[in-house]
């Protein structure tokens, strides 16, 4: 795998480093407190001392859009990161016992993956209260169907392999095959779907807080500044547009990594 | 004591519910090597996984005898299995592609049985590993140690399955089609290899392979498999000058010889 010479990595690795230096300076550093409001100064334009203007309340709007950015790619971030945990875990033992099993865990995973994943982050979100910590919960749940059949395929692949016939041959025990050898070796196929799953998150995250069940005000995130945007798009256009081109940076940078790591959609 | 008796060994899939094997029954020797031929499917390489131990997941239904050094393969419990095996037996795979795990280091890998039934220090394993790969004629010990499977070429892969499956000194080594994925010369030099070994070490060795050539250059004494059974059996030269059964015939017969070109 050449990627240094691949055009969709180099340009997915510099759109990601770009925002992911944004954001990681936007949490010690932004422009203006990103919460603190400014009667005299409303819905300005982009000016040099508001690069990409105020909002409806006087906020600078790019300290609101770095920390928006934060906010989704830390939910998006760790909501990967529980479907991972958990896809793991179980793609890999159903996929490494395999028998029954794998077809009742398999079942109860397609039954989850069969509702339609915002639906059902709705109910989970019903269920639990809103907030930052219960979306994140509510998407990683959902998460989890996807990497864990992902995972399950790659193993029970895997374990039919020579080298895994033969390292269980020298006695070495379940767990030791599995995480020693055959976890480590499906990576390559993981890291394309870890990427788009982040963008799905990114994605995921933006709707719930844009329909009002994810983050709360006064705290910014993508979605939920463009759910406040949505209201002056003809008076403040540059608050929906930069909002906007911030999720559309995040997705784009993840989506062409993906991309040159030789997966996405399609090319898998 | 035999080395290896099997009595009356069935294999059925429980997916295909084909009986693999149907009645088995073999005796290796220590030291002896043992030719197993037969065609594709004719349940070779399935008596060689019962006799390792890698069938017993409930995939298929076993019954027979199957004793290693003595003990049941069979009905023994994983834990006491997985003792007996790791030192007592050696596979060498067909495709040394797939043998070795791509990420780890070749001499991590030959190590590897070491440090499961050992109490050598990193060191000691390390020399072993190091002896292990001179005896097995890889090229720079200690440069190849530290490659990854892929900086190897075919032959010198399988060359390093082999140290791996000698490190720890087993009495059997099961070589299933050792040299089928490997070009004619290489085949050659590890056949000839394989043949040191166990003249050195004692080491019985079960190899199977659907090419009669193979087996005649590498074992005193072959067995002749067709649709699950042994159809015959004995010294290699015997079986290859005077063929009893109508099958073995046919297999000789199907060997190409320089003659018929002529």
């Amino acid at each position: 795998m050449k990627l240094r010479h691949n055009k969709n990595f180099t340009a997915g690795a510099v759109i990601t480093a770009f925002m992911l230096a944004v954001i990681l300076v936007g949490m010690v550093w932004t422009p203006y407190d990103p919460n603190a409001m400014n009667g005299a100064a409303k819905m300005a334009g982009p000016s040099l001392s508001h690069p990409l203007g105020t909002d409806n309340f006087g906020r600078d709007i790019f300290s609101r859009v770095v920390e928006g950015a934060g906010a989704t790619a830390l939910i998006a971030g760790a909501t990967v990161a529980i479907g991972l945990a958990a896809g793991l875990v179980i793609g890999g033992l159903t996929g490494y016992y395999g028998g029954w099993l794998d077809e009742i865990v398999m079942r109860l995973n397609d039954a989850v993956a069969a509702f339609p994943s915002i639906l059902l982050a709705l109910v989970l979100i019903a269920l639990f209260g809103q907030g930052k910590y219960n979306i994140i919960i509510a998407l990683g749940v959902l998460f989890v169907p996807s990497f864990a059949r992902i995972v399950r395929t790659e193993v029970a692949r895997q374990k039919s392999l020579d080298y895994v016939r033969s390292a269980r041959l020298m006695g070495a025990g379940d767990m030791r095959v599995l995480f020693r050898h055959i976890l480590p070796n499906i990576v390559p196929v993981l890291l394309p779907s870890v990427a788009i799953g982040f963008n799905n998150a990114v994605l995921a995250e933006a709707s719930m807080s844009y329909l009002g069940v994810g983050v709360q005000p006064p705290d910014a995130s993508l979605g939920r500044m463009l759910n406040e945007a949505q209201g002056y798009l003809l008076s403040a256009p540059w608050y929906a547009l930069s909002t906007g081109a911030a999720i559309i940076l995040l997705v784009l940078g993840f989506g062409l990594l993906s991309e040159g790591m030789g997966g996405g959609y399609g090319a898998g | 004591m035999a080395l290896v008796e099997i009595r009356d060994l069935r294999v059925r899939f429980h997916s295909t519910g084909k009986e693999a094997v149907r009645g088995v029954d073999m005796t290796i020797e220590p030291g002896q090597r043992l030719g197993l031929v037969g065609e594709s499917g004719s349940g070779k390489t399935v008596t060689a996984m019962a006799l390792s131990g890698l069938l017993q997941r409930g995939s298929a239904a076993l019954s027979g005898q199957v004793l290693f050094q003595g003990r049941d393969v069979l009905t023994c419990p994983r834990e006491e299995l997985r003792a007996i095996q790791g030192p007592g037996i050696g596979v060498v795979f067909q495709e040394p592609m797939t043998s070795l795990n791509p990420l780890i280091r070749v001499g991590c890998q030959v190590e590897e049985v070491l440090r499961l039934h050992t109490d050598l220090t990193a060191d000691q394993r390390r020399e072993r590993a190091l002896e292990a790969m001179v005896q097995v004629g890889l090229p720079e010990p200690e440069v190849t140690y530290e490659k990854y499977p892929h900086q190897l070429s075919g032959g010198q892969r399988q060359r390093a399955v082999i140290a791996s499956a000698m490190v720890i000194h087993p009495k059997l080594l099961i070589c299933d089609e050792p040299t089928t994925a490997l070009d004619v010369t290489v085949q050659i030099q590890i056949l000839r290899l394989l043949k040191s070994i166990s003249v050195r070490y004692g080491v019985a060795i079960l190899l199977i392979s659907h090419d009669l050539s193979v087996v005649r250059r590498l074992c005193e004494s072959v067995a002749v498999m067709y649709r699950g059974r042994i159809v015959e059996r004995g010294n290699t030269e015997d079986v290859f000058a005077s063929p009893q059964d109508d099958y073995t015939r046919r297999l000789i017969a199907a060997i190409p010889t320089r003659k018929r070109h002529e």
